[in-house]
């Protein structure tokens, strides 16, 4: 069987929104990443979202069940998976329910046309055939006999029909590579690989997929092709990453930085439970992953670990921070170095552990007790979570500090085009461990105090465990400055205090200065737009949309939430307007207010799903319509 | 470069130590006449004898009176949290299997606020020492029931007596199936000093139970098993490849009776040669088990000593065993290669 190409029409388009929506058991997270990286190659900038139910396998056929893949592609530089959808691909009659009011009005739908039975009709709670009852007339509709034409296309291979249905996701596949022209050859040599072990599983992947391709090609119902010219990337060599994998390589790049062993003490939990895995894998960087009997004992055995001279990290999200949080407290008093990821899901408790939420920032600056200041770094891409986990451990080992690492689950399972960095170029982390005695006492003897601090950054030298006559003690109870000895005395325990969050305000000295993006200059901008974590997307397609309107709008992004750039302050004092857009109900709105002064207002959106761009654009005209409003 | 940090401790040979090397120059603040000072003098003494390293050797512990101990000794040091000493060492451990890691804690610590990670260090068996100082109150929070407690406990929070059952720490250690479980008690400095030597020697989790008398809030409590008079009819001694036997003139012993179960005998009845014969090195940890259940407090004839010792795979060596096992199939973690591992694309 070959893939022949013919002349059919081949029309130029600039960007697609292609969903990909069936049962959990249809491959649809398969399919939709199968297309990313194919697509990837052209190559086109792609941004996607993946979105899928908590449940394993929630009941088949029904709206609970349905998942799906959002792919956004283009010849242009883009930032968000897409507002709404141009293509539909809906493998069941649930899918196209849940998915069909988000698709773009004249937009494509491709359906199976077999898996509309009265059966999965009524699952999906249609009380007739939204095929024939007018439902989909403002779309063009493509019904397609997906199993049938699977089923019929695996024939020979000698697998049973219900395991050959199961490669529709492949015929599906090859239909969209044939509409949207996209590489074949790749495809063909993933699926040969990928299920290499099992020949006809194998075979019928290949023929369905195939037969997908073909029949775009033969059947005469598409008018036309797509393409979606290359997009211009900075030269390099480029890869596509999900969010989790770059955090993970992050920490293992910046073990090797530090020259100190990685540790992972974590739990299994959606959605960091893939950092685990990854890191897992990776023994022979001499990465230790220790999964512990629950999040406490995660966060304690990273502790102990970085005691030792490791690099102790500890993943979890939401609920697991509560869990945590005693740990990180005592992490912030002896002041050991730890790295605390949290990949941020809907809460308050169990909440919805697949999707998206930013609402853990005041919870990880703020929730323990006492004063216990914690750096906060959080990551704005899939990519960036690479930098972000860098600069999280960085800050940790040379401040000997817990540090949080924000992610959240769009970032964390979402992927994008991530340009590889040069390794070389990564500034070297040095722990400085000490290993000669800093203190003289009376009787002349040389000893270890292990609180004695650097003049400038107030880090404390920092001796290890083996070093021999470096022997100390430490605990959670208030101590001295210097000796480190228990001390219950209420003016050092305001001293050290003191110290402690000194030492949190010096790390904003390392911090790059904050750069606006206006046009206009600093303070140019009639708004400006502030961005954190995995808003920043949104946040600057949607400033780009305002710009185009001619209007005069900046833009500023946080990767370092705690403490803040040395200039936001400054930076915010520019601006007479300025707006928060949060995945919660005004978290750094809160913080900024507070510490600034500033009349900020706050976006918000809990919806569990990130911002569109459409929704930041249409804040940014509220807020430039209201000052309009207060100045007539 | 990846195992940097376990690699560059030096071990020089240092002359043998003697008690006042480990005593740290921190005052000791627990009740006069505390338990806790002979525990303390007799670890400071063995491992002066034993030729343990200072730079090597590292406490840590919980929060409670015997969660002080690390203060006081001169090593590196951890006073952690409430519970969860064995989960820090446990991350210290398979780190740096170069040191000699101790846990100290108590019964409220370990049994009841930590209960969860000590059955799993336990399973797993990490290599640490676990010395539970079980006093059966709490002591620093000033005299409440701990898990340990006797149903019907008199406290401040239970004015009318507690009704929990209590905890036996043996029992529980040996259910999951810990490869080093003893007890000892305070008041025979040689014989805790006997069971820490082994506990030190032992490659896994060492689990030993110290009945430690707090003298403020619940003095008294192991009366029958350590005082001079009482002890002969209340102390069952473990010794190993001996039969179990006990009282003045050894006329008591543990025999396995008819029915299958263990029991307390007279000599005179039974016969020298029913006496049940100690083994603390059986792989099945049942046997053990029922000799832990013979007492169910210390008022009744209780058994110390070592109750199992047995060789299994240690957590920390069978991690660092599997990073060179996979290491020496890939070779060393190349970063660029892992970079490229899922496919690459360039743009000129
Ligand atoms: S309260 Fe009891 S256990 Fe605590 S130090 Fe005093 S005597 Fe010892």
């Amino acid at each position: 069987m070959t893939l022949t190409t013919t002349s059919k029409n081949v029309k130029e388009v600039n960007q697609v929104v292609v969903r990909f929506a069936g049962d959990s058991g249809d491959g649809m997270q398969l399919t939709g990443s199968r297309f990313t990286a194919v697509t990837s190659l052209v190559p086109n900038d792609t941004a996607t979202l993946p979105d899928y139910p908590a449940e394993i396998r929630a009941p088949a056929g029904t709206l609970a069940g349905v998942s799906s893949f959002q792919l956004h592609f283009s010849d242009h530089d883009i930032l968000t998976p897409g507002d709404k959808p141009d293509v539909l691909v809906a493998m069941n009659p649930a899918a196209l329910k849940a998915h069909l009011s988000m698709v773009k009005s004249g937009g494509i739908i491709l359906v199976n046309s077999d898996s509309f039975d009265e059966r999965s009709l009524g699952k999906a709670g249609y009380g007739s055939n939204p095929l024939d009852d007018g439902t989909v007339k403002p779309y063009r509709v493509y019904e397609i006999p997906m199993t049938k034409l699977t089923l019929e296309a695996c024939k020979s291979v000698g697998v049973k029909p219900r395991d050959a249905e199961r490669s529709k996701n492949f015929f599906a596949l090859g239909l969209l590579s044939w509409m949207y022209t996209r590489p074949v050859q790749p495809t063909i040599d993933w699926i040969e690989e990928r299920f290499a072990s099992n020949e006809m599983v194998k075979e019928a992947n290949l023929r369905s997929y195939k037969a997908g391709y073909n029949f775009g090609e033969t059947a005469e119902i598409f008018e036309a092709r797509y393409e979606v010219a290359p997009s211009r990337f900075e030269s390099g060599t480029y890869t596509n990453v999900p969010g989790n994998t770059a955090l993970a390589w992050g920490l293992v790049v910046a073990s090797r930085l530090a020259k100190m062993p990685l540790f992972l003490g974590s739990y299994p939990i959606t959605p960091a439970s893939d950092i685990l895995h990854e890191l897992a894998k990776l023994k022979n960087f001499g990465v230790r992953t220790f999964q512990a009997e629950d999040e406490i004992a995660g966060a304690g055995s990273a502790l102990g670990a970085a005691y030792g001279g490791c690099l102790g990290v500890t993943t979890t999200s939401g609920p697991g921070i509560d869990l945590k949080a005693e740990t990180i407290g005592l992490a912030a008093h002896l002041e050991l170095p730890m790295v605390i990821v949290d990949i941020q899901r809907v809460g308050p408790s169990t909440g919805i552990p697949t999707k998206t939420e930013q609402a853990d920032l005041l919870a990880v600056v703020h929730g323990r007790h006492g004063e216990s200041p914690v750096p906060v770094v959080a990551a704005m891409s899939p990519g960036h979570a690479f930098d972000a986990a860098i600069e999280a451990c960085r800050i940790a080992i040379e401040y000997r500090t817990p540090v949080y690492l924000l992610s959240d689950g769009y970032v964390a399972n979402s992927s994008e085009p991530w340009r590889l960095p040069d390794l070389d170029a990564l500034p070297a982390i040095d722990p400085h461990f000490l290993d000669t005695p800093n203190h003289v006492d009376d009787q002349g003897n040389a000893s270890y105090w292990p609180y004695v601090r650097d003049p400038d950054t107030f880090a404390r030298q920092w001796a290890i465990p083996g070093t021999p006559g470096l022997e100390h003690r430490m605990g959670g109870l208030e101590h001295a400055d210097g000796s480190g000895n228990v001390a219950y005395d209420t003016l050092n325990h305001e001293k050290m205090t003191q110290l402690r969050q000194a030492k949190l305000d010096a790390i904003s000295k390392s911090i790059p200065l904050l750069a606006v993006d206006d046009p206009d200059g600093l303070g140019g901008a009639e708004v400006l737009a502030v961005s954190w974590g995995s808003t920043y997307p949104a946040v600057l397609a949607g400033v780009r949309r305002t710009r185009k309107r001619g209007l005069k709008v900046a833009m500023v992004h946080l990767v370092h939430l705690n403490p803040f750039p040395s200039n936001l302050g400054e930076i915010l004092g520019r601006y007479r307007k300025i707006i928060v857009p949060e995945i919660n109900m005004g978290q750094l709105w809160t913080l900024i207010r507070a510490r600034y002064l500033v009349d900020a207002e706050s976006i918000s959106k809990v919806q569990g799903i990130p911002f569109k761009a459409a929704e930041i654009e249409s804040a940014i005209l509220d807020a430039l319509d209201k000052r309009r409003v207060a100045r007539s | 470069m990846s195992d940097g940090v376990a690699t560059a401790v030096s071990r020089p040979d240092t002359p043998a130590s003697t008690r006042k090397d480990w005593v740290s120059d921190q005052e000791v603040r627990w009740c006069p006449g505390c338990g806790d000072f002979t525990i303390l003098a007799a670890m400071q003494t063995l491992l002066a004898e034993m030729g343990a390293r200072r730079e090597s050797t590292v406490f840590v512990s919980g929060i409670g009176c015997s969660s002080r101990f690390p203060y006081y000794m001169n090593t590196y040091g951890i006073h952690s949290i409430h519970g969860r000493a064995p989960a820090f060492a446990t991350g210290l451990a398979v780190a740096r299997p170069d040191l000699d890691v101790w846990v100290i804690t108590g019964d409220g610590d370990a049994l009841s606020i930590g209960g969860n990670h000590l059955i799993h260090t336990l399973r797993r068996n990490v290599n640490i020492n676990i010395i539970l100082f079980n006093n059966q109150i709490y002591g620093l929070t000033k005299g409440q029931f701990s898990p340990t407690s006797e149903v019907g406990k008199v406290t401040k929070s239970t004015p009318y007596g507690s009704l929990d059952t209590p905890f036996n720490p043996v029992s529980l250690a040996l259910g999951a199936e810990a490869t080093f479980v003893a007890r000892t008690h305070d008041m025979d400095r040689k014989h805790m000093m006997e069971v820490l030597r082994q506990a030190y020697d032992h490659r896994g989790t060492s689990f030993v139970e110290i009945y430690q008398n707090c003298n403020v809030y619940n003095d008294g409590a192991f009366n029958d098993i350590t005082s001079k008079d009482r002890r002969a009819d209340y102390l069952i001694p473990l010794v190993h490849g001996e039969p179990i036997r006990y009282g003045k003139d050894g006329e008591f012993g543990v025999s396995r009776g008819e029915d299958g179960m263990l029991h307390l005998v007279k000599v005179a009845d039974v016969g020298e040669d029913a006496l049940l014969i100690h083994d603390m090195s059986l792989d099945n940890p049942s046997q053990a088990f029922e000799l832990s259940r013979l007492a169910r407090g210390p008022h009744e004839p209780t058994p110390i000593g070592v109750f199992r010792s047995v060789d299994c795979p240690e957590y920390g060596y069978e991690v660092a065993r599997q990073l060179a096992e996979v290491e020496g199939r890939k070779g060393i973690g190349d970063l660029s290669a892992l970079l490229r591992s899922s496919g690459t694309w360039v743009v000129e």
